[in-house]
């Protein structure tokens, strides 16, 4: 069974000339398997740094804590070695790379997941099924990964490679902004499909409560100056619905 | 012309078939300052001994007519003038000619491929190749150079009123090769030329793409992609030269250098005369930088002497992998080493794909794997 424990993480950021910045101050989450935990909070209260510094962007430097997955120590892990050990970041901004086509993309990190190279044919079969469920364009296999994408096919060629590569825990930061709500409830049926088999967890990092009418959380996680300030169930995400962050932020910016 | 309508870059000014009319480059000379004359074998001097040897293969296609020429043959030269010292040195010293014609209207079948195979770089070999293409023709002309030499050499393109002419031009040399090429390309009424050039092997290689128009219509596409290993240097100097309205040019070349003393030069010229009314023309170059130790010179000049065309850009972009690009690709698995190879691939594979002749093409995938393998 998968579990996420993140363990009084600080992490740092290069700030000018000068020095570091510490965006993320004791952050304390375990995500286990069969659940989903949302985490809201103002911007700027280092939401994405998190998920960020899991995944390993060369940018963040951890300074203090700890992260492991199934007890495996996720820090010591480069970026592609914590994919190959299940976690999966499900980005923002999704970077466009010339030249790399989507088909060849996603069965380059099929096999490297996988530790093998799936069969062309049922490679095609998969992807043709993944690419339909989220109403994904076949044409998209042979673009350019992510060029020319609106923000919209973006996020749902992020859940499309979450269905693919079926990793233990998915991050999805900010899967939910600048999406329509036709396009949010494709890609919560990705995101539900994905934690249907109970095996995997979900982190999903949001600043709008909009997405929870279609994945519902199990546990509500309020994020500000850099830690979790409160815990609840899925009542705090009506909460905050109801009367915003202001509270939240005046905690973390106490601490 | 008028003085007013004169571009004011007199690069490109000078042309004539005698080597007396050019100074001994110094290096200081704009055409000359990013090459390493040193380097050159006194190509540009004429201390270079003439008794190098290149030898010509070809395997041309049905309709295209191929014939290997004396020096006094009357269709030489006459599309193009040398610019530089050691073009016109090269203009002097060939003893024999390769000249390609295919005739009016026909289209040629498969490509015409002109080997040029160099022997032994100790002595300076010297080539002219002619490649005409009557109205209404098309065709696909591949020049490979492989081997050791210390070559200089003239190509000239004459595509005539509604041909099409389609090269690439592979310059994948032995480590000890020198090449100093200038490639011109004159195109009729409604002429189309696409050209690729591929330069990977050699110690020293300068080529000089050129275009320029005798009618309107004309349409001149070219690529170019190079592989730039320690201690190579590997330029490119292009020039499109818009003289009659109405015509367009497109130029997009790409290079990736790694190790200590890889040296690029891009140099894309492009002057829009006063004349040449109704110009569409964009010019780019990118370069990747995989390692530490390496040198890029990117210098694109557009200058325009009349406001009416329709579009005129450049841009120009070196730098290193983008820790953004590895980052995604690592995020999904995929170990550095092959994340990296991707994006160069892609970054390459983009004008690769281009190559419409696909035993070429594949060649060219093929050695670009093998200079990522290095």
């Amino acid at each position: 069974m998968a579990t996420l424990e993140i363990r009084d993480l600080h992490v740092s950021v290069a700030d000018g000339a000068e020095g570091t910045k510490e965006i993320l101050r004791g952050v304390d989450l375990t995500v286990k398997a069969g659940e989903t935990h949302a985490i809201m909070g103002p911007n700027g209260s280092g939401k994405s740094t998190l998920a960020y510094a899991v995944a390993g962007h060369p940018k963040y430097e951890v300074t203090s804590g700890a992260v492991t997955l199934d007890g495996e120590d996720v820090l010591a892990m480069s970026v592609d070695e914590r994919a190959r050990a299940g976690l999966f970041l499900a980005m923002q901004y999704p970077v466009e790379v010339p030249g790399v086509s989507v088909s060849n993309f996603l069965r380059s990190a099929m096999t490297a997941v996988r530790g093998e190279a799936p069969k062309l044919r049922e490679f095609s079969k998969e992807l043709k099924t993944a690419m339909e469920n989220l109403a994904i364009d076949p044409a998209f296999a042979q673009r350019s990964l992510n060029e020319g994408f609106s923000g919209g096919e973006k996020k749902r060629h992020e859940i499309l490679q979450l269905e693919l590569l079926k990793p233990k825990v998915a991050v999805l930061d900010e899967t939910d902004s600048g999406l329509d709500v036709d396009a949010l409830k494709v890609v919560s049926e990705g995101v539900n499909r994905f934690g249907a088999s109970g095996e995997t967890g979900v982190l999903l990092i949001t600043h709008y409560t909009r997405i929870l009418r279609y994945v519902k959380p199990d546990f509500v996680h309020v994020f500000a100056g850099g830690r979790v300030v409160a815990d609840g169930g899925p009542e705090l995400a009506d909460e905050l619905e109801n009367e915003g962050y202001e509270k939240y932020a005046k905690a973390g910016a106490a601490l | 012309m008028g003085l007013d309508s004169r571009p004011l870059s007199t690069l490109h000014e000078k042309a004539s078939y005698e080597v007396a009319d050019f100074e001994v480059p110094t290096g200081r000379e704009e055409e000359w300052r990013f090459t390493p004359l040193r380097r050159l074998r006194g190509l540009h001097n004429g201390t270079a001994e003439a008794d190098g040897k290149v030898i010509v293969e070809v395997e041309a296609a049905p309709e295209a007519a191929v014939e290997t020429v004396g020096r006094d043959d009357a269709r030489l030269g006459r599309a193009y003038e040398p610019a530089d010292r050691v073009s016109a040195q090269a203009w002097a010293s060939f003893s024999q000619a390769t000249v390609v014609t295919v005739p009016k209207e026909a289209v040629a079948s498969a490509p015409t491929v002109l080997r040029l195979r160099g022997e032994d770089a100790s002595a300076a070999a010297y080539g002219h190749t002619t490649v005409i293409l009557e109205p209404f023709a098309q065709a696909t002309v591949v020049l490979v150079h492989r081997g050791s030499a210390t070559y200089a050499d003239n190509v000239e393109f004459v595509v005539g009123d509604g041909a099409a002419l389609s090269v690439i031009s592979l310059q994948d040399w032995a480590d000890d090769a020198v090449h100093v090429s200038h490639q011109h390309a004159r195109l009729g009424r409604d002429a189309r030329f696409t050209s690729h050039n591929v330069t990977l092997g050699g110690d020293l290689v300068r080529v000089s793409p050129t275009v320029s128009y005798g009618a309107p219509g004309g349409d001149a596409t070219l690529y170019g992609v190079y592989f730039a290993d320690g201690g190579q240097h590997l330029e490119h100097r292009l020039l499109v030269d818009h003289t009659v309205p109405n015509c367009r040019s497109r130029v997009d070349y790409r290079g990736a250098l790694q190790d200590e003393g890889a040296h690029a030069v891009w140099i894309g010229d492009v002057i829009i005369r006063a004349e040449a009314e109704g110009t569409d023309t964009y010019e780019l170059n990118r370069n990747l930088v995989l390692t530490d130790g390496t040198r890029v010179d990117s210098v694109p000049n557009l200058e325009i002497l009349t406001g009416e065309v329709v579009g005129a850009g450049h841009a120009s972009a070196s730098g290193r992998l983008d820790d953004e690009h590895l980052f995604y690709l690592q995020a999904r698995g995929i170990p550095f080493d092959q994340a990296r190879r991707m994006v160069v691939r892609g970054f390459l594979g983009q004008l690769i794909e281009r190559i419409e002749v696909d035993e070429v093409r594949e060649k060219v995938r093929e050695a670009i794997e093998a200079e990522l393998d290095r």
